[in-house]
């Protein structure tokens, strides 16, 4: 499978070293490699969900309760969530960490995902959330250690854009 | 049978709880008998309460949860109740308070509260749908003496309890809360802090 096992990793061991504790994801391609990864981590608590909205109140909850979370998920189910994001993250002030796969978007080969990826950002910036991209290895540890502290002092949600160059390696022709 | 009954007859054994109830009625009421920092009222969010009891339940295991939900909650998460059974955690007990309509966000308007019904005035079960989702201890009662022994046995018990209890859809006499929904954010996780504290001293604070 082309989703690049080397750079999840990167994206995991960075949600590691954020402090994270709690794992909520509802599956798509590129996340495959991170969900195993989490629930193969004998410290990481993987919630499997059946809609990424519960996500938003799992992770309400364990903030409550002094754990960091992290949030996995594809565009759709962050465009799936708004109303959790805006009811609850923005009205009670909830930090998340939320890593959103950039479905959709230039080089997308699956028609059903090109609708979606024209608004991601613009709803992102319509909900005043700051974002930024992970596109290259190198890149998503400081930048996943940024975000998180971002979270944690402005008690808000913050996105990380999964991007394809990242997280897809494309097979040779 | 009477929401704030049941509430009533169980205050008592919610002191050590971490509680989160829905908007409206069922918030006021519980408030209208004493508030605690134990207690969190999410004011919007509907369907999401049972989702954050379940983020309290799974970070702090030994801490009792319990989640103060409504018909019309529930029917916006039904999936939620699927990933509570999945985890099945054994220290959170979901109370849910079926009256049969939308009553707090406008089923309770001028004109009569009978007139935006919910699907569980028309058949749909939600002990059973529970029970489907794979929640084995979860039960419909009618009866405020059945309502307390099945809440007090999934208190005192070991194992994720779903009680779903029919009640009159009457309004609270008023929905006026002394506290603001940022200052009970953060005086609830506190309220957490130090129980946890307390039960790491053996009781000693």
């Amino acid at each position: 499978m082309p989703v690049s096992a080397a750079n999840s990793q990167v994206v995991y061991d960075a949600i590691k070293s954020a402090g994270v504790r709690l794992v909520s994801a509802l599956p798509e391609t590129w996340l495959v490699h991170l969900v195993r990864m989490a629930d193969e981590d004998p410290d990481m608590i993987l919630v499997r969900l059946a809609k990424e909205e519960e996500g938003i109140g799992i992770s309400t909850g364990a903030h409550f309760a002094g754990l960091r979370t992290a949030l996995l998920m594809q565009n759709h189910g962050f465009l799936q969530s708004i109303n959790g994001i805006a009811s609850l993250a923005l009205l009670y002030k909830i930090p998340l960490l939320m890593l959103i796969t950039d479905r959709g978007t230039m080089g997308e080969r699956d028609p059903w995902q090109t609708e979606g990826g024209k608004y991601t950002r613009k709803v992102l910036d319509a909900l005043n959330l700051v974002r930024d991209e992970l596109n290259r290895p190198d890149e998503v540890r400081g930048k996943v250690a940024k975000a998180m502290t971002l979270a944690q002092s402005s008690l808000s949600p913050v996105a990380l854009l999964l991007g394809r160059d990242l997280m897809w390696e494309e097979p040779a022709a | 049978m009477k929401r704030i009954d049941c509430l009533r007859a169980i205050y008592p054994e919610l002191e050590e709880c971490a509680v989160v109830t829905i908007m409206g009625a069922a918030a006021v009421e519980l408030y209208s008998l004493g508030h605690r920092p134990n207690f969190f009222y999410l004011e919007h969010a509907m369907g999401q309460a049972s989702s954050v009891g379940l983020g309290i339940a799974l970070s702090q295991p030994d801490r009792k949860v319990v989640v103060i939900d409504g018909d019309g909650s529930v029917l916006m998460n039904l999936g939620g109740l699927t990933t509570l059974a999945r985890y099945a955690p054994k220290n959170l007990v979901h109370l849910v308070f079926d009256n049969q309509v939308l009553l707090s966000v406008g089923g309770g308007a001028p004109g009569g509260y009978q007139w935006f019904t919910t699907a569980t005035a028309t058949g749909s079960d939600l002990a059973a749908i529970a029970r489907g989702a794979g929640i084995k201890r979860a039960q419909l009662v009618r009866e405020l003496d059945d309502f307390t022994e099945a809440a007090l046995d999934g208190l005192k018990g070991d194992e994720l309890t779903c009680v779903v209890a029919k009640v009159d859809a009457e309004m609270p006499t008023s929905f006026h809360m002394d506290v603001h929904m940022l200052e009970n954010r953060f005086e609830f996780p506190r309220a957490l802090q130090r129980m946890q504290a307390k039960t790491a001293t053996g009781g000693r604070t």
